[in-house]
């Protein structure tokens, strides 16, 4: 009985197109501190990021994307964030995304190859790896914070 | 801007009707225009742009009587939804958790359609799925005795697909096809990177099954073909419109960075009108702080031309026929 419940459990799974990744880049919790990682990691093949964010995943076809990895994180238990790490064929694409986002407010901050860092968003790239966190409220260590968990997500790509 | 007793004034005369068993009666307006309201509250949002989420629902009670000319909001509701019958509310929670139909707008509406005699088992609030409900701050429900909150992903889609010119083999949600009379239609207004603005129409994208393959040419017949097909046309008959919080560029997912606060409810009938005031709402924004319009950055919403003529018909773009009403 347990048996055929987790061939349910598999089959259901693999049929929602997102998956669980088999080895999660995310910093867990506590490795940057302040930071929990309070969702599981959940990844989008290019064929299926419409599902995450449809009406914006084809910028990122369009650029070369490969893969999309997704997950929430809490900062000392109330500022909530997600770090969307989009996996490129090449660098040039995750360029071509981070120019496209950029605004006159962007402060160009030292992460990976380049980083823009906004109140309640830090987004860089790091070889094919373009990162965007991005914060649901802005506080005034908010900055601060996102650019600490980009420097730890930085580390693990 | 006008008093209370003016715009309700002009809310009787300009009212057309909304669902088959509840007309207000008041349809046969000599210059047939339709009618839009925009109601704002400016305090909505605090210095830090948090939502007073009490503030809610006067300023849905403030829109819906400038809408019906009834002051009244139970009134005003018992001439908008039939009672007995299965009503939907499509939200939307693409965008996730910044920038999603906000639940205090959700609950608002639960509590007068329950107050005009809507049993809360006779409510859905719905979107595609599970993340895009939670996004918007609701809870998954599908207990039959309350009010539900379930996805697509719950109740699934037609087997046999529906079309209307490019709109082809359309899956549609089973909630709109099978559950809901009547569903009042509650998008975010939005910046999107391909149909330019998304509202009223667009946000039928989340009652089918494959949207992705509806975004050829800027979305553009794609989103008049889809509201096109009977069970959208019929069933989705009124908007309230979420112009509280807002992204003037780079959605439709959510983006700190171009966030803005109108503050505002947008409420109407005509799926084209409505569309077409939120669009002059974000090139207003972009305007002032120095954006290109979406023509100018190669994205114009022109699904909302295509919906306006003659083959889809399925309102007016046209101002000098739209009936603006700012509260």
């Amino acid at each position: 009985m347990l048996a055929i419940a987790a061939i349910i459990l598999v089959a259901a799974a693999a049929g929602t197109g997102c998956k669980k990744a088999k080895s999660d880049p995310f910093p867990a919790s506590g490795a940057v501190a302040g930071w929990e990682k309070t969702g599981d990691t959940r990844v989008f093949a290019a064929k299926d990021l419409w599902q995450y964010i449809d009406g914006d995943a084809e910028q990122y076809l369009s650029a070369g994307v490969v893969s999309t990895s997704t997950s929430d994180y809490k900062y000392q238990g109330s500022l909530e964030a997600t770090v969307d790490v989009y996996t490129m064929k090449d660098a040039v694409g995750a360029s071509k995304i981070l120019g496209k986002g950029q605004t006159k407010e962007a402060q160009t901050v030292q992460l990976g190859d380049a980083g823009l860092a906004y109140a309640q968003s830090v987004t860089f790239r790091k070889g094919p790896a373009l990162v965007r966190i991005t914060a649901y409220e802005s506080t005034p260590n908010s900055q601060q914070a996102l650019l600490a968990l980009a420097h730890g997500v930085e580390a693990k790509l | 801007m006008k008093n209370r007793r003016e715009f309700l004034k002009e809310a009787a005369a300009g009212a057309v009707l909304i669902g088959a068993e509840c007309k207000l009666g008041l349809a046969a307006t000599p210059l047939a225009k339709s009618k839009v309201v925009v109601a704002r509250d400016p305090a909505l949002h605090d210095a830090n742009g948090q939502l007073d989420e009490k503030r809610v629902l006067a300023l849905l009670d403030r829109a819906i009587a400038a809408y019906t000319g009834h002051d009244k909001p139970v009134e005003a509701w018992k001439r908008i939804v039939p009672v007995g019958k299965v009503i939907g509310l499509k939200v939307n929670g693409l965008g996730g958790k910044g920038i999603s139909t906000h639940a205090a707008l959700v609950m608002a509406i639960c509590e007068r359609l329950q107050q005009a005699g809507v049993k809360p088992g006779e409510i859905i609030v719905w979107d595609r799925g599970a993340r895009d409900l939670q996004a918007c701050g609701l809870t998954i429900n599908t207990d039959p005795s309350r009010i539900r909150v379930y996805g697509n992903d719950v109740a699934g889609y037609e087997e046999q697909g529906e079309a209307f010119a490019s709109a082809v083999n359309v899956k549609l949600a089973k909630i709109l096809t099978r559950e809901c009379a009547m569903v009042l239609n509650l998008p975010i207004l939005k910046d999107h990177q391909m149909a330019g603005v998304t509202f009223s129409m667009k946000n039928m994208y989340g009652v089918v099954q494959k949207p992705f393959e509806l975004h050829a040419n800027n979305c553009n017949p794609s989103v008049a073909d889809l509201n096109c097909i009977p069970a959208i046309r019929e069933k989705v008959r009124f908007t309230i419109g979420d112009a509280m919080s807002s992204v003037y560029d780079g959605g439709p997912g959510f983006r700190p960075e171009r966030l803005w606060q109108p503050n505002a409810l947008i409420v109407g009938e005509d799926r084209v009108a409505l569309d077409h005031i939120a669009w002059q709402m974000i090139e207003r924004k972009r305007a002032e702080v120095g954006m290109g319009t979406l023509e100018a950055v190669g994205r114009p919403p022109r699904y909302i031309v295509t919906a306006a003529d003659k083959t889809h018909n399925l309102g007016t773009n046209d101002p000098q026929r739209i009936h603006l009403l700012e509260v």
